[in-house]
């Protein structure tokens, strides 16, 4: 069974059972292992991915819910607020081991495509759904602050 | 102190990224290439003679001018790569943006950790102090050799050439070479015996912050890990374990698990059943149905209740001597006053963010493994003796570990073993099997930083003095039992007393003693090990003690630490730091301070909590103080000491793996909780500044934060914490 959708702002058909979750359609089938699996239950954040604009857990989602909708990877991230929070993330050398951060990055940008200037709260409400087990967690809250400075800066 | 601004003509990090053109150009320039076409393309250079000088083990310089860096340690977060490539650049004066890393084959005679004997293992906080002079050299040597190269072409004395960023100079003829274009003449020179290594003074990347090497494949999902391995014909395999440590499988019926589309096989292997199948989905749907009957004859039963009570009874009977100076029990008997407290320390996973994962291709004559390998030679003996090869047949690929904390370096290699039994039941014919965990696997899965029961006593005299000391550790050994047990000396496991049986304060009575209990639980290091749990205790305790004393928690402290320096000095820092004695806190809130030495690194910190009305409490800041000896690379040591804090604020607040009936009760995220973003306070982290040898900083941050925390706890609201979580209410 097939399920359409666009992965990556490209038109793709998945030849997959229906009910796999989005996490392993991507990785396995699709082919883009950037989005990570830690706990299968929504509980950590890994696999964040973008669903139409929204960030949502990709390990709790079955393909089949995605047809005809937008799917972004970390690989598909090209928004002028993607680059920010990229580039800031380098900046503050945030990654440790790394495994969680497409994760973390997936979800600060999608704070800031709709929030250009978070509070501390606001981070903590959009952040607080992806672990960190290194506990870069000081450094993503300043990444995003920097990230939201350089939008406003090129806005 | 170390600033944080630059040095003076140094470019601030975020000038050089502008100038650098942003994102893709700074990946470009690090150059840090681990997998696909570039990383194949790298590897046919290193082999294609007379274009690759490779003076030692550790690094190679092509044509290209591009230097590699070969890492003994695995990369698991804690800069390890960034490390080892700064202390080789900086001897060999090589262009930064020049230098990659690439993982060491598993070879205990050229990449063994001269720390821990005749083994490659990355652990113990190790990486940079066991590098530091042997990489120190290689670099020296290789640039030794290049500049002699240079002289040779030029036919001029060695003594007139400088070095700086990769290419060699001779102002009086305005000459100048990159490595690369030397690199032809340098292979045919000999390796010198011996080589002059600079002067601090004259570093310029050791003490700097040169930008780690692996952090822009880290940002946008290229870097790769285990579980991003793909090869042909790779299958995947979810393996069913018993729910109580011990049991073994007496049948499986695969009936329900071979009929989901995708499984390929279902094999019985030591440690349970494995459906092997076409990817992941296919496996873990296919385990789900899987039918396993367990014999639990031998397994274990207890519940950690059960236990806990046994271990509180233990410490009330005699057990071995891991310290004794003077006659503590007589000291305290004599005492005008005493102090008395128990701790109590629960079983703890390590939970790295990746699941465990391994990737093995079994042939008949060979065994190749792919992990994110933390015990390259360990794993290669293991994995050899399942697979019935001889050792130097098993080859391993160490790539990044998403997270480890200990959990990967273990000595009976359990996922990896795991790995190789499926691959050896499923026919040894090649075909590469992925074994992935899932994350309840990894909650279940054993191998905690074991359960400890702590009770101490102190004396003090009619002036306050501390006069003696009694500390009685009750719990599981780590090395009793592994290839490790022959460190374990007169009874006394170090790793079950470190932090207590070296308690640095000056106490002129101290009798410190450990009881080995043995459960059917399988136990291991976990981040700062033994300091885990001791130096809450000590550092809980003292702090009971200087209250009882009347005594500033601070003084009480520096007072016992004169002979101490290091100590003391970050003990002094933090304390300031902190405005301890400087900045009133208002009502509700409260200040802690607790110091360390792990691993030869002394840290102090002072946590700042608020505690409401209601007992919930914030911890709002903690200001940290770190000696490690020569600070390789400044922000790498606070990222260190950030992590390390943050992970041990997650365990001390909620981490506990309890046992019921043997039956492990947490499975996830949801109920082993773990620090999120709204639970991490404001961190400050200061580096003392020192030209002794490096010593690590992956694990000693984490000991101070837990006792740091209970302190202030106490100090904002008068409650003591002696049973960790606290968020499970705290009082002994």
């Amino acid at each position: 069974m097939s399920t359409s959708f666009v992965l990556n702002g490209k038109p793709t058909t998945l030849d997959a059972d229906p009910n796999m979750p989005l996490l392993w359609a991507v990785r396995e089938i699709a082919g883009l292992p950037g989005t990570k699996f830690g706990c299968g239950m929504a509980l950590c954040g890994a696999c964040t991915v973008h669903l139409d604009g929204q960030a949502i857990r990709s390990c709790v989602l079955q393909l089949s819910a995605v047809a005809g909708r937008q799917v972004t990877t970390i690989e598909g991230l090209h928004s002028a607020a993607a680059k920010a929070v990229q580039a800031a993330w380098i900046e503050l050398q945030v990654p440790q081991c790394g495994y969680c951060q497409s994760g973390q990055v997936m979800s600060a940008t999608a704070l800031l495509e709709k929030n250009v200037a978070p509070t501390d709260a606001d981070i903590d409400g959009a952040m607080s759904g992806n672990i960190c087990r290194c506990a870069t967690y000081a450094r993503i809250r300043a990444a995003i602050h920097v990230a939201a400075q350089s939008i406003k800066e090129s806005a | 102190m170390i600033s944080d601004s630059p040095a003076p003509g140094q470019p601030t990090r975020r000038v050089f990224l502008k100038r650098a053109g942003g994102v893709s150009a700074l990946a470009l320039t690090i150059g840090f290439e681990w997998a696909g076409p570039a990383r194949r393309a790298a590897a046919a250079m290193a082999s294609s003679p007379g274009t690759v000088f490779a003076p030692n083990a550790f690094l190679r310089i092509a044509a290209d001018d591009s230097v590699t860096v070969i890492a003994k340690h695995l990369e698991m977060g804690q800069g390890a790569y960034t490390g080892i490539a700064t202390i080789v650049a900086e001897e060999l004066d090589a262009d930064w943006s020049r230098v990659r890393v690439e993982s060491a084959p598993a070879d205990a005679k050229r990449y063994g950790n001269l720390a821990l004997g005749n083994i490659q293992g990355t652990g113990g906080s190790s990486a940079m102090a066991n590098s530091w002079t042997q990489l120190r050299e290689a670099g020296g040597k290789a640039r030794a050799m290049l500049l002699s190269a240079a002289a040779k072409g030029w036919h001029v004395p060695v003594a007139e050439l400088t070095v700086a960023k990769g290419v060699v100079y001779h102002a009086a003829s305005k000459r100048e070479a990159t490595f690369g274009s030397l690199v032809k003449t340098a292979m045919s020179l000999p390796v010198p015996e011996t080589v002059a290594l600079k002067d601090p003074k004259d570093f310029k990347l050791i003490g700097r912050r040169p930008p780690r090497v692996d952090v822009a494949a880290k940002v946008d999902g290229s870097a790769q890990f285990t579980l991003d391995v793909v090869m042909p014909g790779m299958l995947v395999a979810l393996l069913k374990r018993p729910s109580q440590f011990g049991a073994t499988v007496k049948s499986f019926d695969a009936t329900a698990a071979g009929a989901i589309p995708g499984v390929v096989k279902v094999v019985q292997v030591p440690r349970g059943v494995a459906v092997i199948a076409k990817s992941f989905w296919a496996a873990k749907q296919g385990r789900d149905v899987l039918r396993v009957e367990w014999d639990d004859t031998h397994a274990e039963k207890r519940s950690s209740a059960d236990l806990m009570s046994e271990y509180r009874q233990l410490a009330e009977q005699p057990g071995m001597p891991a310290r004794k100076e003077g006659d503590a029990a007589q000291a305290i008997r004599s005492a005008a006053h005493t102090v008395s407290a128990s701790y109590e320390f629960p079983y703890l996973a390590h939970a790295p963010m990746e699941p465990l994962d391994a990737v093995v291709k079994l042939s008949a004559d060979s065994c190749e493994i792919w992990a994110g390998d933390q015990f390259q030679t360990i794993d290669q003996a293991n994995a050899a003796k399942i697979a019935g090869l001889d050792p130097q047949k098993v080859s391993i690929h160490t790539l990044f570990a998403g997270g480890s904390f200990g959990r990967r370096a273990n000595p009976g290699s359990d996922y990896i073993v795991e790995a190789v039994s499926i691959a050896k039941a499923f026919g040894a014919d090649g075909t590469p099997i992925k074994l992935q965990w899932t994350r309840e696997d990894d909650i279940h899965g054993g191998l905690y930083r074991p359960m400890y029961f702590h009770k101490l006593t102190a004396g003090l005299s009619d002036k306050n003095e501390l006069t003696g000391w009694k500390h009685v550790i009750v719990g599981q050994s780590i090395m009793a039992g592994t290839a490790f047990a022959a460190m374990i000396k007169d009874g006394i496991d170090a790793t079950s007393v470190e932090g207590a049986a070296t308690i640095a304060y000056a106490i002129p009575n101290i009798a410190v003693d450990l009881s080995t209990t043995q459960t059917g639980v399988p136990v291991l290091w976990w981040r700062v090990v033994g300091s885990s749990h001791t130096t809450f205790a000590v550092e809980a305790f003292i702090d009971e003690v200087a209250h009882a004393a009347r005594a500033d928690p601070f003084e009480f402290r520096r007072r016992l630490l004169e002979h101490e320096p290091r100590m003391k000095a970050v003990l002094e820092l933090a304390a300031e730091k902190a405005g301890w004695s400087s900045v009133p806190l208002p009502h509700g809130k409260g200040r802690g301070i607790a110091v360390a030495e792990a691993f030869k690194t002394y840290v102090a910190q002072v946590a700042e909590v608020s505690v409401d009305a209601s007992g919930r409490v914030k911890i709002d800041r903690v200001v940290c103080a770190v000696d490690c000896g020569t600070p390789i690379n400044p922000d790498i040591i606070t990222a260190q000491m950030e992590g390390g804090i943050g992970f041990g604020l997650g365990a001390v607040r909620y981490g506990a793996i309890t046992l019921k009936d043997g039956r492990i009760e947490q499975s996830n995220f949801n109920n082993y909780r773990v620090l999120r973003m709204n639970e991490m306070p404001k961190v400050e982290v200061h580096i003392m500044p020192s030209t002794l040898p490096p010593t690590g900083v992956g694990e000693p941050g984490v000991a101070p934060v837990g006792p740091a925390v209970a302190n202030a706890i106490f100090a904002a609201s008068g409650k003591r914490i002696r049973v960790l979580p606290f968020a499970n209410g705290g009082d002994a």
